[in-house]
């Protein structure tokens, strides 16, 4: 982790313009945080040579806030988030213009490692996909395949990625028993434990909760606000409601354009592209 | 549509059950004691045995003879196992049902089994052993001849124990004393001082030799002293030696948990002895052992190598056409006939590899081949070459049933390719290859054209895994229950007599089949729980 950190130090830092940020100086308080820290510049995506999904896309995402991807299906927004850590390179045939950087630095720079980027940021999936071993294991394989057996570290770490993911309380006294006894909305929070526990800076997650129950809806909902203390969060979601109520920022998408991204309470109260109005308000989508 | 679909499945299952219902029943008669008749011949009969008119025997099969009398009727006729084929020429003997004018069930009928020319059916006459002859009628003569035959038995052992084990292993030592001394003279480095040794040691090893010698022929000649003499139903007497006889029974007056008994103590026989007499007596234990021996070696070697063919075919390969084409050549591999894979392990791994190795490794025992010729590890090489296509197949398939799901969450969580694979993506798919493996063990186990060429036998004096350094063996030619069943039914001397040992061994070879496969269907079973998994 920390060797990687370091790395990234050392390689320079991307100098590109800025995009026009609107203050949010009401939703975001603290110290460092950067409004740009992932940059996306001009970036286009082709699943084959004929299909571009995503059309010359520009963002910032800031430090330690809660971003929010909406749109109707099909308009990209899942694609865009699984570049972000590159999930997309499992698919032959993919093609993409533009930059990425992540903390400063390009994530298709073909020195750079795609391991070590992942190892950064944590992914949460629609679809919960706990591995079919022990609780326990399931939050420490990211350690494990980094190669750590310290039992008391390993200890320590289960505790606080499921105190994180508010399910250590369910399930502290059966961590030896398997993830795939775990109910489907305490199996999702157990693969936010498993993205969390080594410690990335980002946290992605992909419609998190559209498999779950309104109750169990809620507590992930919750454990969303909390987790933006310690990172940077970007959320797919179809729910506009969920979006309002978790996300500081929010960008709306529409066939792979991105309309508008702004300060959630003005998405929602006041959009400034008439697309946007007519998306939340129900006319359309 | 339903009840003819059903109907052809039916006719399937029915051709499955009568087959394995005849070897059972065929099988399991071999250790079944039945009664044995006494038949009085009417005059002029043909079924009479050098003249007489009495004869006796088991009856294994009723029939109607397939020529008509004269008037045009049936005529039905027995088969009898009369035995003492030393003194008949033959063991057994078609009596028509009209020739028969009487028949009994003596009690005082025996069946002996000797070590060669098959069973005595007779009555007992008298023993003579060196303290004076028993005659029959005496009261301790049963147990008395008990005692003696116990006794000859153990001292058959004694003799098998001498012979094969310390004698043969005063052999291996002298030979490989040999084969030393022909090393050093090879490699020049032959000195006055290791000739000497060598020497001295196989002085030593030849007076041990002789001592041990000595032994079997005073037990052997043992063995010859006392006999046994017997009125045939033919109502010549016979005297076999003791030492020759190995079990007896009183067939007529058994009780039927006796006969239970009896059958359960054949069976183990039949498991646990080495055959005799051309493998038509005995039992077919090293058939067994090699059978097992050589399917496990074969699963050891085409796991991996189809596991890892399969994971680059799935997992590292770029999917096109090449790949296709490779996955075609794999799948039609499993279409070669086998004898084609006999063949090329004849030429392959027996001569070019067997004997590369033998030229490099083992020239002191040049010009006799060593791994130059068939043996356990050609065999089990061909074969998993021959079965490695249904594993690659099956991995394949387990493979690409890990759902993404999985493979992504060990991505993002930062894993390299080679760990998701190793970690999430060949637990889960255990179930599937082990589906492989007992696929290609049952078509592995029953094969016999290409062992055929590279290192079956018809009989192996010694076993691929035994006492002797290093332990295993895998340049020895080994015995094999599929090319027993040939040997037994095609190129026995006495196919008559060998049919229910073909039966038998037949019906070892499924319950071997079932067994490997059994215990790999349970170990799946477990590993399928395991894992079980919705998200899988």
């Amino acid at each position: 982790m920390m060797e990687n950190t370091e790395k990234l130090k050392e390689v320079k830092p991307m100098s590109l313009p800025p995009t026009s940020l609107p203050s949010s100086a009401d939703s975001v308080s603290g110290p460092v945080r950067r409004p740009d820290y992932i940059q996306v510049r001009d970036f286009s995506f082709n699943y084959t040579p004929d299909v571009r999904v995503l059309h010359n896309i520009t963002m910032d995402i800031p430090e330690n806030e809660v971003t929010a991807f909406i749109g109707p299906s099909g308009c990209g927004k899942t694609t865009l988030l699984r570049n972000f850590n590159r999930m997309n390179d499992l698919i032959d045939g993919i093609s993409h213009e533009g930059l990425i950087n992540v903390d400063g630095q390009d994530i298709f720079d073909p020195n750079l490692e795609v391991i070590s980027l992942r190892k950064r940021i944590g992914m949460v999936f629609q679809k919960s996909n706990p591995f079919p071993k022990t609780i326990y294991e399931n939050v420490v394989y990211s350690l494990r395949i980094a190669g750590q057996r310290d039992k008391g570290i390993l200890d320590e770490v289960v505790e606080r990625s499921l105190r994180g993911a508010a399910l250590w309380d369910e399930v502290k006294d059966r961590l030896q028993q398997s993830a795939l006894g775990l109910s489907g909305g305490q199996m999702q929070r157990l693969c936010i434990a498993r993205a969390i526990a080594n410690q990335p800076h980002i946290l992605l997650m992909d419609e998190p909760c559209s498999a779950l129950d309104p109750i169990a809806t809620a507590k992930i909902e919750e454990l969303i606000s909390a987790l933006k203390e310690e990172f940077t969060v970007v959320i797919v979601t179809h729910n506009m409601q969920q979006a309002a109520r978790v996300s500081d920022r929010t960008a709306y998408f529409y066939l792979g354009k991105l309309i508008e991204m702004d300060v959630t309470k003005k998405i929602f109260a006041n959009p400034s592209k008439k697309e946007t109005e007519d998306y939340i308000s129900g006319r359309f989508g | 549509m339903v009840w003819f679909s059903g109907m052809w499945l039916a006719i399937g299952l029915l051709m499955i059950v009568t087959l394995l219902v005849v070897i059972v029943k065929n099988g399991l008669t071999l250790f079944w004691p039945s009664e044995v008749v006494q038949i009085e011949l009417v005059e002029g009969s043909k079924a009479s045995i050098q003249g007489a008119s009495t004869l006796a025997g088991e009856v294994r099969k009723r029939q109607d003879k397939r020529v008509l009398d004269a008037e045009g009727n049936v005529i039905p006729e027995l088969q009898l196992f009369v035995g003492n084929r030393d003194a008949y020429g033959f063991g057994f003997r078609y009596v028509d049902q009209s020739d028969i004018a009487s028949q009994v069930y003596p009690e005082d009928i025996i069946v002996a089994e000797r070590i060669e020319y098959g069973d005595i059916i007779g009555y007992p006459v008298s023993m003579k052993l060196a303290d004076g002859v028993i005659n029959a009628d005496a009261p301790d003569f049963r147990q008395r001849f008990e005692s003696v035959v116990g006794l000859s038995n153990d001292r058959r052992h004694e003799i098998e124990v001498i012979e094969k084990k310390k004698i043969g292993a005063i052999n291996y030592e002298m030979q490989a004393l040999k084969l030393s001394l022909r090393k050093a003279e090879l490699g020049g480095g032959l000195t006055d001082e290791l000739r000497t040794s060598v020497e001295q040691r196989t002085a030593e090893l030849q007076t041990e030799y002789e001592v041990l010698a000595k032994q079997a022929t005073d037990l052997r000649s043992a063995q010859k002293a006392e006999t046994f003499v017997c009125r045939l139903p033919t109502g010549v007497e016979r005297e076999v030696a003791l030492g020759d006889l190995m079990h007896f029974y009183y067939p007529n007056e058994m009780g039927y948990f006796d006969r239970v008994g009896h059958f359960f103590v054949e069976i183990w026989k039949f498991l646990s002895e080495d055959p005799r007499e051309a493998n038509t007596e005995g039992g077919v234990f090293p058939a067994i052992f090699g059978t097992f021996v050589m399917t496990l070696l074969m699963s050891l070697v085409v796991v991996p190598f189809g596991v890892v063919a399969a994971i680059y075919l799935r997992e590292y390969s770029k999917q096109g056409p090449l790949v296709r084409a490779v996955r075609i050549a794999v799948n039609n591999l499993a279409g070669v006939p086998s004898i084609v894979f006999g063949v090329f392990g004849l030429g392959f791994f027996v001569y070019l590899v067997g004997g590369s190795i033998d030229s490099l490794f083992y020239p002191e025992r040049l010009p006799t081949p060593t791994f130059g010729t068939g043996g356990i590890l050609w065999a089990s090489l061909t074969l998993a070459l021959m079965t490695v296509p249904v594993v690659i197949v099956s991995t394949e398939e387990a493979l690409a049933a890990v759902s993404r799901g999985a493979r992504e969450a060990s991505l993002a969580s930062g894993a390299s390719k080679w760990q998701t694979i190793q970690r999430i993506v060949l637990p889960a798919s255990v179930p599937g290859i082990i589906t492989g493996l007992v696929l290609s063990m049952a078509r592995g186990a029953g094969e016999v054209a290409p062992l055929m060429l590279v290192g079956v036998v018809k009989l192996a004096p010694t076993l691929p895994l035994d006492g002797d350094v290093p332990f295993v063996h895998l340049e020895r030619k080994f015995m094999h229950l599929g090319f027993h069943i040939y040997d037994l039914g095609f190129q026995s001397p006495d196919s008559e007599a060998a049919k229910p040992m073909v039966f038998a061994t037949t019906l070892l070879l499924i319950a071997l089949v079932v067994v490997l496969n059994a215990a790999a269907i349970i170990l799946r079973e477990r590993l399928r729980r395991k894992y079980a998994s919705s998200a899988f």
